[in-house]
């Protein structure tokens, strides 16, 4: 029998892609002749895979990321490579090397990133599903910021072998898709162990939505709706959380406290696996040449300091600094302790309660340009670093409009709940469609 | 508080390339954003070791990979199937 392909319209006119396949042959399987976006810093074998960044235009992956290799045997077109925060850094996709992707909702506003790209592809039905990849809400902000559906899973859950590594310990692929059951169908194909990678746990995923949530205990945590966090959003999610208790699901208060600085111990982690993980990009083996005459490091500075943008030059010196010698145990040590008393607080509220909902972001979208300085863009991530921080699955559904833009509901579960809380939103979603 | 002198002496460490211009936008980002990290002093607890990780670990068994060809394919400065480097000394 033939290959079967799809041919894809060229136009874009978000800016969502950076790389797009004019056509894709695809296979039998679940996903059979869907098309599937990949966020940029997913390799796939012979189509470039940049990350945003100008230190690997051109670069060709030789091989398929583990993901990758999924979506194809299971039947998936491979649509194209999404625009992004230049290697994950930020929270607009304001930050690529290539120009920002809109916001198909309001194109004067940003789509959220750092999966700005697959979220806006989306959205604009570009295409059915998307991956994108999650260190401190870079799947949930799109999504809640255009207005579709995107799943963090649990650390360990999806195989990171082949995602271009920023903050390991933090990541994880994820799906979005304009319905709870896609990001669920994708989920199922792109979940479970991988030799490659050594912190995946086999722990496929096989599971159908299930809408029935009477009897579901939801915490609402006090600091989701606390200082920082816009009225209009928390009265939008409010409501939502309201319409699960019409569903049979009872609400509890509860309390982060260690919301107080998980946000400087998200950044001091992050930073500091990057300035390790991208210790690599020196135009040797990938990359812009680097003048080989030259001393090693005049010619790593002059080709890393051209090819880099600022975000991520910034980043990498911070993580630098947080782990020299003198500020070792004033940041990162620290951030690790503070990374546990995360961790125990989660442990502590889900011995009472099943899920915890609040808003995805504390805001709508941003107006382009709107986030110049960097504190201010770091703090608008603040309801979404807690999950990454302890691992465990958020997924963030649509919820209703405040400004005429949209506002994601973001619910939080256990370690490897990832089922429940995709019932959770699963539920949400049918009652008010 | 870090100066400039820090910064500059940050992104000679990192191999990250700034100049002058940048150098006082730099400086004055990494004091703001420091300040906000200084939340870190109020952490308590001792970050007990988690009883929930263990080690994976393998066989060390050489197995087929990608071809030298594939391998370098990306390099830019390349010569007789080796990678061109600056030079160290």
């Amino acid at each position: 029998m033939a290959p079967r392909t799809i041919t894809f319209e060229p136009s874009d006119p978000y800016n969502a892609f950076l790389t797009r396949c004019s056509r894709a042959a695809y296979g039998d399987g679940p996903l059979a002749g869907v098309a599937v976006a990949v966020k940029d810093n997913i390799s796939t074998s012979g189509i470039e895979t940049t990350c945003a960044s100008k230190i690997l235009k051109g670069y060709i992956p030789p091989y398929d990321a583990h993901v990758v290799g999924l979506l194809k045997s299971a039947g998936a077109a491979i649509a194209g490579k999404t625009n992004m925060d230049e290697f994950g850094m930020g929270t607009t996709t304001e930050n690529s090397a290539f120009g920002p992707t809109l916001n198909p909702c309001d194109t004067s506003r940003v789509p959220g990133g750092s999966s700005g790209g697959s979220a806006a592809a989306v959205a604009a039905g570009m295409v059915r599903m998307a991956l994108g990849s999650d260190t401190g809400g870079s799947i949930r902000c799109p999504a809640a910021f255009c207005g579709i559906v995107g799943l963090k899973p649990s650390y360990g859950r999806v195989s990171r072998y082949g995602l271009i590594a920023y903050s390991n310990s933090l990541e994880q692929i994820g799906p979005l898709g304009k319905t709870v059951s896609d990001v669920s169908t994708l989920m199922g194909v792109i979940a479970g162990h991988d030799r490659h990678d050594s912190t995946t746990y086999n722990r496929p995923y096989h599971h159908a939505p299930d809408a029935d949530i009477k009897g579901l205990k939801v915490g609402i945590p006090e600091e989701y709706f606390g200082t920082g966090v816009d009225l209009g959003v928390a009265g939008v999610v409010r409501k939502a959380i309201g319409r699960l208790e019409e569903l049979g699901a009872a609400t509890f208060p509860c309390s982060i406290p260690s919301m107080e600085y998980a946000l400087a111990a998200y950044y001091v982690t992050c930073t500091s696996e990057a300035s390790s993980n991208l210790a690599r990009f020196d135009g040797v083996r990938y990359g812009p040449a680097t003048d080989w005459k030259k001393s090693w490091h005049d010619a790593y500075k002059d080709v890393r300091g051209a090819a880099f943008g600022m975000e991520v030059r910034r980043r990498i010196m911070l993580g630098t600094f947080a782990l020299s010698s003198g500020y070792y145990g004033k940041y990162y040590a620290k951030a690790q302790v503070a990374r546990e008393n995360v961790r125990a607080d989660f442990n502590r509220i889900f011995r009472d309660v099943d899920v915890i909902a609040g808003p995805t972001m504390p805001t709508i979208a941003f107006r382009l340009k709107e986030k110049s300085d960097p504190l201010s863009m770091y703090l608008a991530d603040i309801l979404t670093v807690p999950a990454n921080l302890a691992g465990i699955p958020s997924i963030s559904v649509p919820c209703g409009n405040s400004e005429g833009m949209p506002v994601g509901l973001q619910i939080m579960g256990r370690m490897f709940e990832d089922e429940r809380v995709v019932d959770v939103a699963y539920a949400y979603e049918q009652a008010v469609n | 508080m870090v100066t400039e002198h820090d910064v500059q002496h940050i992104a000679e460490l990192a191999d990250v390339g700034i100049n002058t211009e940048e150098l006082g936008t730099f400086t004055h980002q990494f004091n703001a954003i420091l300040d906000y990290f200084d939340t870190l002093d109020t952490v308590k607890g001792d970050g007990a070791a988690r009883s929930d990780l263990f080690n994976v670990l393998r066989e060390d068994v050489v197995e087929p990979s990608l071809s030298q060809d594939d391998v370098l394919k990306n390099a830019p400065w390349k010569e007789d199937g080796f990678i061109k480097a600056p030079r160290v000394m």
